[in-house]
């Protein structure tokens, strides 16, 4: 398949998934999609079109947060990256773990950092945070405050 | 059978980086493992939001000792991206040699480890001393030994001087000769064989469902390498191939790792004859808002950077993401049905990032001599010599 053909396919399949579609280059193709159609766009993208996840990356968009899938489809040089917007009041979307083995790690390091919550996911513990490390503080929300300056100037760091 | 769990750091003298292991082993069987990781976790994506777009080249350039050029080169990529703007190319030549440099020397220092994970210290020594002579390659290119300081977005902060392209080339060529000796020690030792062949294998499938990256996948029959892939800096411009073998197990790791020194060497040698001349630098001004990607084949796999900026001089979002991080979860699937002996190289085998490099000199006792490395080769024959001669060895 051409690069075309694949766009138009994506197109195609989740016409009444897909909210925004934007060709940023010939290498570079933004697709935001509804968090519900996530699991089937990105299980469609890796198993049928032989996409590589290259990785989830996170981040609050101070009015909602937001999750970008990448994906590569190394043949035609083409990265697409799926973008779900979350509610930040209620920030969750379906894992992906028990498809993409891959995402299992990142979607713990996004659920600790920005807590995002992923309904489904096989082994939910913190990754990188430590054990005293209070619930609900995140430290990659914009409304972030340090919660204990002291307790870690202690430890030397 | 009774289980028990042997548990593996987080801090051991073996392993420089704490990792905790969790090894569940029936008899000498290992049924299960996990690994708990969180241990080095320094806060840089944050940091990195609070530099400017150069700082933090500065600040990634410190994530990793050994790969310090692999997340430069992805994160100015990334940066690039954005605008996007196309560097000029004695810039991008000039990046693939400090890259490439680098994959010799990572590649030789994992060696050097593996073998002593073995027991293995001839390999070990050989290894790392062999190394020593790329590391000064690249202080004759760069100036520096490791944490080069050559990337910047838009460009290259120093240019390779001409008069000093002969003498590494010199220096590249004079290394040959011990590689190929130590590539047929290894490929032709019965020893390494027997212990690496077969264990640890990870499949095609589990490769691809891991999303494993570099020589681990690699090494597995999946040939994704991004310098091919999708080619940037000077990687479509010199004559190279990409090494994939399909065993799965660590010594198919092994030989993926060994024969990708010599592409390296040959990059490297083609890009230093045909760099072009020019600007090495965009000097970019300002980074305008939307949102970037950047990848670079690191030595371990790679690299991938996600930049979002906003319009001001600094990243609202930098995402980092290692190749440890997926090579890591595939020892689910290799380590179990190994036996313990087996679980320390087979976790050893994807590379994962150790820090490194101290300079060092070695001086007589009273001060007045610097050794050189022919010195202290003569004393170190010398005295197993005397040792052998006081054992009464013939």
């Amino acid at each position: 398949m051409t690069r075309d053909a694949v766009l138009q396919d994506l197109k195609g399949k989740f016409r009444e998934d897909i909210l925004d579609f934007s060709d940023k280059s010939p290498k570079r193709v933004y697709i935001e999609i509804k968090p519900d159609a996530l699991v089937r766009a990105a299980t469609y993208i890796f198993k049928d079109l032989g996409a590589r996840f290259h990785i989830a990356s996170g981040l609050d968009a101070r009015t909602h947060l937001e999750i970008l899938y990448h994906f590569s489809i190394e043949t035609m040089n083409l990265l697409i990256s799926l973008r779900v917007k979350l509610d930040k009041k209620n920030p969750k979307v379906d894992s992906l773990a028990n498809v993409i083995e891959g995402a299992n790690w990142i979607e713990r390091e996004i659920n600790e950092l920005l807590g995002i919550d992923f309904p489904g996911h096989p082994d939910m513990r913190r990754l990188l945070l430590a054990k005293e490390w209070p619930k609900g503080v995140y430290p990659l929300r914009t409304d972030y405050k340090e919660w204990d300056k002291k307790a870690i100037r202690d430890r030397g760091v | 059978m009774q289980k028990s769990v042997i548990s593996i750091g987080p801090f051991h003298p073996l392993q420089e980086e704490p990792e905790h292991f969790s090894l569940t082993v029936e008899g000498e069987t290992v049924v299960d493992v996990d690994v708990e990781i969180g241990y080095n976790h320094r806060g840089i994506e944050k940091l990195s939001e609070r530099r400017n777009f150069e700082q933090s080249t500065f600040v990634i350039e410190r994530i990793c000792g050994i790969c310090s050029t692999s997340h430069p080169f992805a994160y100015t990529r990334a940066v690039e991206d954005i605008i996007p703007v196309v560097v000029p190319e004695r810039a991008q030549y000039i990046r693939t040699i400090i890259a490439e440099g680098e994959r010799i020397h990572s590649h030789l220092l994992w060696y050097g480890l593996a073998g002593h994970f073995l027991g293995y210290n001839t390999v070990y020594m050989w290894m790392w001393r062999l190394r020593e002579e790329i590391l000064d390659v690249m202080e004759i290119l760069s100036g520096n030994r490791n944490n080069y300081a050559m990337f910047k977005p838009g460009g290259v902060r120093r240019d390779i001087n001409a008069d000093d392209i002969p003498l590494a080339l010199k220096k590249i060529d004079s290394i040959i000769p011990t590689l190929d000796r130590l590539k047929k020690a290894i490929l032709d030792d019965p020893v390494l064989h027997a212990r690496l062949k077969g264990i640890g294998i990870l499949s095609k499938e589990e490769a691809i469902n891991y999303c494993a990256l570099g020589p681990t996948s690699r090494a597995s029959g999946v040939d994704r390498d991004v310098r091919k892939n999708a080619p940037y800096g000077a990687y479509d411009k010199v004559d190279w191939d990409m090494i994939v073998t399909d065993s799965g197990d660590v010594w198919g790791k092994a030989v993926v790792r060994l024969l990708e020194i010599y592409e390296s060497i040959k990059i490297m040698k083609s890009c230093l004859q045909q760099i072009p001349s020019g600007e090495i630098d965009l000097n970019l001004k300002s980074i305008p808002p939307g949102e970037g990607i950047g990848a670079h084949e690191a030595p371990r796999g790679e690299t991938f950077h996600y930049v979002r900026s906003d319009g001001t001089n600094r990243p609202v979002r930098h995402k980092v993401r290692a190749p440890t991080f997926m090579n890591l979860p595939t020892c689910k699937a290799t380590v179990p049905g190994s036996s313990i002996s087996d679980a320390a190289i087979i976790l050893a085998s994807i590379d994962p990032c150790y820090c490194c490099t101290e300079r060092m000199a070695v001086r007589s006792p009273e001060g007045d001599k610097i050794y050189t490395g022919k010195d202290l080769i003569t004393m170190s024959r010398e005295k197993t010599a005397k040792i052998k001669r006081e054992m009464g060895i013939p």
